[in-house]
């Protein structure tokens, strides 16, 4: 049954006529043609499809337009300044840390979810944080290397 | 002589195997209207579809023949340069590549060129993206339409000039005139109808490349021209494909393999409003405004499906079942000498069948005009999807045009048209673009896997424990690297692949069998090592000869202090190296595991070194390398394919483990640049000597041999819940 579900994405109000049950990632990307969010598995176990509802990272195949009622969701496509790039976004250009980059924007929100929580993390809780991401093309460790360069350790 | 059993079936073919799905759908005619991409000129883009119809279509591994210059490179009246090439991006670093190789021919920045990739109606056919074919067919081909694409220009600036033009020298896209500061840019010669006219001449017989000593973009590091759409989200790739008034398809599945639809009822599903559904024969599709409402649909329509299973085999007895299946098993023909040899050994090695899983799905986006047919899809193989398509609707394949935009991710997993073709053929029905996008539990089913293997290797040795003869057998999954690099007395040394009665839909994969042969071959060595009495890496040196192979290995064990490290005895660490070749490139590891109470492994090291000839891009190799070692220790240790009754019993990354961040061990990668030797592709190789060190590896920890990937250790009563 399909009603109005009010949210609000990158600081802009939206207003959808959906199912609730709908899954946010369909909404992102048919109706609101935000395609930054992937579909990787459906299941929240490959966190292609991550955004931040408020300060955390959902994964929005597994969150229905129910729960996102009201929230504040940032994607990939509001998180740079015009043309500047957010700094997650930079250390992930500066680090070349994509392949085939299919899973990049999932990384990169997933990072800025890790660094709002804490400032600093150790390398064991940005494992531990990112494990739940996946990159197929196995491109972990420049992943790594732009973790760290954005958490102020040193890459190695 | 080392011989290959390739009887059965092309060999060409089974290097990059495509199962395809048999679609037959209606007919339909009319022209076809070539739709250019914005601000493209190009006049001749019929000429790369006429050029390749003789020769087999996008099966090819190699570089096209082009027509002329001009299907190759175009500069446009404002300087631009577009350079063309049938080549796909999946991630595995050939944009930055094809560029480089653009840019240092037409003597511009990388900046400069625009690479155009793997649009059916604008680019030359040049293969299929597979097979490592990159680096030594298509880069020397770009560089030849780009390097007589530059002569060209440089003729004409010397008829203009009435000069000689070995005295005119080309910097940065232009043609300048020694002495007086004169000079022509591009755009000022192309533009010319003299300019059109000699890009239209065939090419030239022999076209001279700037030789690797005078390289300056080719050798050097550079990043994909397009990393900021990458980080920013903006890239489309054929997921992200949106059309005016497109709809989203969901295709009905068979609840098993070999199960045949004997009855449905679409009623229900076209009740749900803005539903479009097709049944044609076995297929069944449905069109809707969301995914969510298709799916809906999908799901009330097959509530009605009546299906008719068959019987299928189980993964519990799967290399019992490849064997007994396997066609003509060949006889050892040195049994005699094995059985006078000093010593003997014979092994049986397994292999899973494991899949690509990439991070995207299937993915396809079909646009019908008239009798002509768009497809934005995600394969490696645009233009044998440009083929498949047009057969499974009966048109001419000009009236199939296939744009394959970066995708995310291929592994040899992307040959097929099978999401192009549903597409299409829900889009005829729903007179409306549709995009059809795979799950990932579609993914897991209905896509093809590496080839499970059966592979047994028998060897002998002489007192001095020299090896004297070798028979290796791969059932099944091919005969990719099976010949063994080792001298063996005599040459007394074959290598047979043959078939078998596979129970799953195979095809290509990263390095295809070279793992699986490799990780038999290298188990095995390990084992007659033991046998000797020899250390692993002595052994492999005693039966190596000079060479690159050898190089890679010692490099590799020297950096990885091999001779220290191998004498260490602790409780549960192991180190295990392993080597080989294949497609051109030489690879070796050296891996430390450690093997915790409840018998999981973990890999802790890997030294690698990799050789494949003159380095074209520094960075992109690493990132090869990098990926292809960790993606490796899935296959090693993680993944395989679980099937029962006709059903993928682990179809989710729930039951499907795949490496991630934790995963990762300590890498050291020692990449040797050999400017003197013609470069090879490396996107494969680097996957292949993992799994058998890290085997090795774990028999030094454990005193468990296991001859299986993936390697698994059986659990401990102790721990055994």
């Amino acid at each position: 049954m399909n009603q109005r579900i009010s949210f609000f994405v990158n600081g802009q109000q939206q207003t959808v006529n959906t199912d609730a049950d709908r899954p946010l990632l369909d909404v992102l990307r048919e109706d609101l043609g935000l395609t930054g969010a992937k579909y990787g598995c459906g299941e929240g176990k490959c966190g292609a499809c991550s955004v931040l509802m408020g300060d955390k990272r959902v994964f929005s195949c597994r969150t229905p337009m129910k729960i996102a009622r009201n929230q504040q969701i940032t994607t990939i496509e509001g998180i740079s300044d015009g043309t500047k790039l957010h700094p997650v976004q930079q250390a992930f250009y500066d680090a070349e840390a994509y392949q085939c980059g299919y899973c990049t924007p999932g990384w990169i929100m997933a990072t800025i979810a890790l660094l709002k929580n804490k400032n600093q993390p150790t390398e064991d809780e940005i494992v531990s944080f990112l494990d739940g991401n996946l990159c197929r093309c196995c491109g972990y460790p420049r992943i790594l290397n732009a973790v760290r360069q954005c958490a102020g350790l040193k890459g190695r | 002589m080392q011989t290959r059993s390739s009887d059965l079936i092309g060999m060409d073919d089974y290097d990059e195997p495509v199962d395809r799905v048999d679609y037959q759908f209606g007919l339909t005619r009319r022209g076809f209207v070539q739709i250019l991409g914005a601000g493209l000129l190009i006049a001749v883009a019929d000429a790369p579809v006429l050029a390749q119809r003789r020769g087999r279509r996008g099966g090819g591994m190699g570089g096209a023949r082009i027509r002329n210059v001009a299907a190759r490179v175009h500069i446009g009246q404002d300087g631009s340069i577009t350079v063309m090439t049938g080549k796909v991006e999946a991630g595995q670093g050939s944009r930055a590549e094809l560029t480089q190789a653009a840019a240092e021919e037409l003597r511009v920045a990388v900046d400069r060129i625009q690479l155009l990739m793997a649009d059916t109606g604008l680019v030359p056919d040049d293969g299929i993206t597979a097979g490592s074919g990159t680096t030594p067919r298509s880069v020397p081909a770009v560089r030849q339409g780009c390097a007589a694409a530059r002569a060209l220009l440089v003729q004409l600036a010397a008829d203009r000039w009435h000069v000689e033009p070995g005295g005119l020298v080309v910097q940065d896209g232009k043609i300048c005139k020694s002495g007086n500061g004169e000079s022509f840019s591009y755009a000022d010669l192309a533009g010319t109808d003299e300019g059109a006219k000699a890009f239209q001449q065939p090419l030239p017989a022999s076209i001279t490349l700037t030789p690797l000593s005078e390289w300056k973009v080719l050798g050097t590091g550079v990043a994909r021209p397009d990393r900021t759409d990458l980080v920013t989200g903006r890239h489309r790739y054929p997921s992200d494909i949106i059309r005016p008034g497109m709809l989203h398809g969901k295709v009905l599945r068979a609840p098993s393999y070999a199960a045949t639809l004997k009855s449905i009822d679409v009623a229900p599903a076209r009740a749900i409003e803005g539903v479009v559904a097709v049944q044609d024969e076995g297929f069944v599709g449905f069109a809707a405004p969301s995914s969510f409402a298709a799916e809906k649909a999908l799901e009330a329509a097959s509530q009605t499906a009546v299906w008719e299973t068959a019987a299928h085999p189980s993964s519990k007895t799967l290399f019992a079942y490849l064997r007994e299946h396997a066609r003509n098993l060949p006889k050892n023909p040195f049994t005699d000498d094995m059985a006078r040899a000093a010593k003997s050994l014979r092994q049986t090695y397994n292999v899973s069948y494991i899949q690509h899983t990439p991070m995207e799905p299937r993915a396809a986006v079909a646009e019908w005009d008239g009798e002509h047919v768009t497809v934005w899809m995600s394969t490696q193989n645009p233009f044998g999807c440009q083929g498949e398509i047009a057969r499974a609707f009966s048109l001419p394949t000009e009236r199939v045009r296939v744009i394959v935009p970066d995708f995310g991710g291929g592994f040899g997993g992307k040959h097929s048209a099978e999401a192009g073709i549903e597409a299409a053929r829900i889009a005829k029905a729903a007179g409306k673009p549709v995009a059809l996008r795979w799950t990932r539990a579609e993914e897991f089913t209905w896509a093809y896997f590496r080839p499970a293997a059966v592979i047994d290797i028998e060897a002998a040795m002489s007192a001095d424990n020299r090896l004297t003869c070798w028979h290796h057998v791969n059932i099944n999954s091919g005969g990719n690297a099976m010949d063994a690099p080792y001298r063996i007395a005599n040459n007394q040394a074959r290598s047979q692949f043959v078939q078998s009665a596979p129970p799953l839909r195979h095809g290509s994969y990263r390095a295809l069998a070279s793992t699986a042969n490799i990780f038999a071959r290298e188990s095995f060595m390990d084992e007659l090592a033991d046998a000797a009495g020899a250390d692993p890496l002595q052994f492999r040196l005693d039966h190596l000869e000079e060479g690159r192979l050898r190089d890679v290995l010692t490099i590799a064990a020297e950096k990885f202090n091999w001779s220290e490290r191998a004498k260490k005895k602790e409780p549960n660490l192991g180190v295990g190296l392993a080597c080989g070749t294949e497609k051109g490139s030489f690879v070796a590891a050296c891996v430390e595991v450690a093997v915790d109470a409840k018998g999981k492994i973990a890999v802790r090291h890997v030294t690698q070194t990799f050789e494949c000839g003159a380095v074209m891009n520094p960075d992109g190799l690493l990132s090869q390398v990098q990926g292809a070692i960790i993606m490796g220790i899935g296959g090693a240790l993680k993944e395989a394919m679980e099937f029962e009754n006709g059903q993928i019993t682990n179809a989710s990354f729930y039951q499907y483990d795949v490496p991630r961040l934790s995963d990762v061990p300590k890498l050291d990668i020692h990449l040797v640049n050999r400017t003197d030797l013609p470069s090879a592709g490396a996107g494969e190789t680097p996957i292949v000597a993992v799994a058998p060190a890290i085997a090795n590896a774990v028999f030094r920890a454990t005193g468990q041999r296991i001859r299986q990937m993936p390697i698994r250790l059986p659990t401990p009563s102790s721990a055994r819940a």
